[in-house]
C-alpha cells in the first residue's frame, strides 16, 4: 500500500502529465477497458470477462477516435494482462498512451525528451531525482538533459551482443538477447531511444521509406528500463490486414483464438499519418520515486488482498 | 507438470531426472515481446548453479521430494548417520553434503532429513539450537576498551561473536540460519 506522502507524489505526476498534453491542445480520452475484440497480438494474454476481454492497451480504440476526426488525443487508463508479473509487470498497471496526426516516430522522440524535462521540473522532493535533471535508479545516474541517444536496433546488436539482428532472429533469440545483453546497457548515463525494428517486430508500424526491412518504431530506455513505445502508425488497411493475419495464424497454432478486429480497419484510411506511443506510468512513478520495483509505486496491487 | 508461469524462487523443479532449487528469479517482456523467465538454479543433489531463461511454453516435472523427522545417531568417518525414530530406519549423509550443518549438528538433534525419491540428499536443521561454549576468554569486569562482542567457539568446533558476558561452559542460543548469537540460556 502507497503511503500518503507516495499518494501525493503520484497524483501529481499525473497532474502533472495532464497539464503538459493539455496546454499542447491534446483532448483527454477515456474509452472503455471491457471489449468484445482486442487487436491480434500473440504475446499478449487477455484477462477473459463474460464473453469479453478486458483490454491489453487503449490502441484499438484510440486510433478509431483518430480516424473519426481527433488531431490529437491522449489517455491514461488501466491495463491487464495475464501472466505478467515481476519486478517491472504487474497483470494490472496504468498507461499513459497518446496520439498525434501528422507526426512520424522522431517527433515522438522529441516530444518525450520534452515530457519528460516537464514532468521532472514539477517533482522536486522526489527521492529518485538527485538535481533537477540528474535521475538516480540502482547503479544508474542518467542526465536527463536532451539530446537524448538516438541508437537503431542493428547498432545495438553489433555494440552489446555477439550475433547480428537477422541471425537473432532466425535463431528466436531476439527477445532473449535484448533483455540479457543490450538492454541492461541502454539508459544509464542518458536516456536512449533504440529504434528501426525488424518489421516482423512492429506489427502497427508504418515501414521505414528507405529502409522497408525496418519499421518506425521505437522503444524509450531510462536506467535499463524500458519506459514507452512508440510508433509512426501503419495506417494502410490492406498491409495491417496482411499481418494481423499472421498474428492471427500464430495465435491459432498455439490454441488460442483471435478474430479480424475489422472495424478498426475499415476505418484506418480515414486515419491518415500520425504517430503514437504507450509509456507506463508506473515505471516512470518508480523511476522519479525511487522505487525498487512496480509493486512500490501503485496505491494498493492485487496481491494484497 | 509445472509450466515456466510458476517459476519464482525457492521453487523445486526436476530436469534432467535431477532436483533443482531456484534461488534467483526475474520475469521480463521485451515490449512487443515474448515473456521470458529468467532463473538462476542450484542442484539440490551436486550444488551446482547455473543460469537458464525459459519461456512460457517450457514445462517441468515436480521432483519427488518429502521431508522426514529423524535423530542424529552418531559419526563414522565421513558418514553421518541418522535414525528415523518411529520406522527405525536408519541412512547416512556425507560431510561434504552436510557441508555448513556441521557447524550446528549435535548428538540426538532431530532434524528434517530431505528425500529424492529414496536418496537422502540434505537436512534442514532446527532454526534455533542451544550449544555450549567451550572456549572463551574471561569477561573482565570494568573493561573498558568499548568492545562489543567477543569470539568464542562453541562445542561443534563452531566460533562466533558473543556479548563479553557470556563465558566458557555457558549454554546460548545460535539461529542456524544466520550463525548469529540470539541469548546465553540458563539451564
Amino acid at each position: 500500500m502507497l503511503s500518503p506522502k507516495g499518494l501525493r507524489q503520484r497524483s501529481d505526476l499525473m497532474q502533472a502529465l495532464r497539464s503538459f498534453f493539455l496546454e499542447r491542445d491534446y483532448i483527454e480520452v477515456d474509452t472503455p477497458l471491457r471489449l468484445p475484440i482486442l487487436i491480434p497480438e500473440s504475446h499478449l494474454i487477455p484477462f477473459t470477462s463474460e464473453g469479453c476481454f478486458l483490454h491489453t492497451s487503449p490502441e484499438i480504440c484510440m486510433k478509431r477516435l483518430l480516424a473519426g476526426g481527433c488531431e490529437r488525443i491522449f489517455q491514461i487508463c488501466h491495463c491487464f494482462r495475464q501472466e505478467e508479473c515481476g519486478r517491472l509487470h504487474q497483470t494490472e498497471f496504468t498507461m499513459l498512451e497518446w496520439y498525434h496526426k501528422g507526426w512520424d516516430y522522431f517527433d515522438l522522440m522529441r516530444q518525450c525528451e520534452e515530457l519528460i524535462g516537464w514532468v521532472a521540473r514539477r517533482a522536486s522532493g522526489f527521492a529518485g531525482l538527485v538535481e533537477g535533471d540528474l535521475l538516480r535508479w540502482q547503479d544508474a545516474r542518467v542526465r536527463l538533459t536532451p539530446p537524448w541517444e538516438r541508437l537503431t536496433v542493428a547498432e545495438a546488436f553489433q555494440r552489446y551482443a555477439d550475433v547480428s539482428v537477422m541471425d537473432a532472429l532466425r535463431a528466436d533469440r531476439f527477445d532473449e538477447i535484448l533483455v540479457t545483453e543490450i538492454e541492461p546497457n541502454l539508459g544509464q548515463t542518458r536516456p536512449v531511444f533504440l529504434h528501426d525494428y525488424p518489421v516482423e517486430l512492429g506489427s502497427l508500424a508504418r515501414r521505414n521509406r528507405n529502409n522497408p526491412e525496418v519499421a518506425e518504431r521505437f522503444e524509450l530506455y531510462v536506467a535499463g528500463v524500458e519506459l514507452a513505445n512508440g510508433f509512426s502508425e501503419l495506417a494502410d488497411p490492406l498491409e495491417q490486414r496482411q499481418r494481423f493475419q499472421r498474428a492471427i495464424e500464430q495465435m491459432q497454432r498455439e490454441g488460442k483464438t483471435a478474430e479480424m478486429p475489422e472495424k478498426l480497419l475499415a476505418e484506418l484510411e480515414r486515419m491518415g499519418e500520425a504517430a503514437g506511443i504507450a509509456l507506463g506510468l508506473d515505471r516512470l512513478c518508480m523511476l522519479l520515486m525511487g522505487c525498487d520495483d512496480l509493486a512500490g509505486t501503485a496505491p494498493l496491487i492485487f496481491a494484497e488482498f | 507438470m509445472y509450466t515456466a508461469s510458476d517459476l519464482r524462487k525457492g521453487l523445486k523443479i526436476q530436469i534432467d531426472g535431477e532436483p533443482y532449487i531456484v534461488t534467483e528469479f526475474d520475469f521480463s517482456k521485451p515490449g512487443k515481446g515474448q515473456a521470458l523467465y529468467r532463473t538462476k538454479m542450484r542442484n539440490m543433489i551436486t550444488g551446482v548453479q547455473f543460469t537458464q531463461t525459459y519461456r512460457s511454453n517450457d514445462k517441468f516435472d515436480r521432483p519427488n521430494l518429502e521431508e522426514r523427522k529423524m535423530q542424529f545417531l552418531y559419526t563414522q568417518e565421513n558418514e553421518y548417520h541418522f535414525m528415523d525414530t518411529s520406522s527405525y530406519e536408519q541412512i547416512f549423509l556425507t560431510k561434504e553434503q552436510l557441508g555448513d550443518n556441521l557447524n550446528f549438528l549435535i548428538d540426538n538433534m532431530e532434524v528434517a532429513v530431505l528425500f529424492f525419491g529414496e536418496r537422502a540428499i540434505d537436512i534442514t536443521l532446527p532454526t534455533f539450537v542451544n550449544l555450549e561454549v567451550t572456549v572463551a576468554d574471561p569477561w573482565a569486569k570494568g573493561d573498558t576498551s568499548g568492545s562489543d562482542t567477543k569470539p568464542v567457539t562453541v562445542q561443534t568446533g563452531f566460533q562466533l561473536q558473543v556479548p563479553p558476558f557470556v563465558e566458557q561452559g555457558d549454554k546460548i542460543q545460535i539461529d542456524t540460519r544466520t550463525g548469529a548469537y540470539i541469548t546465553r540460556v540458563k539451564e
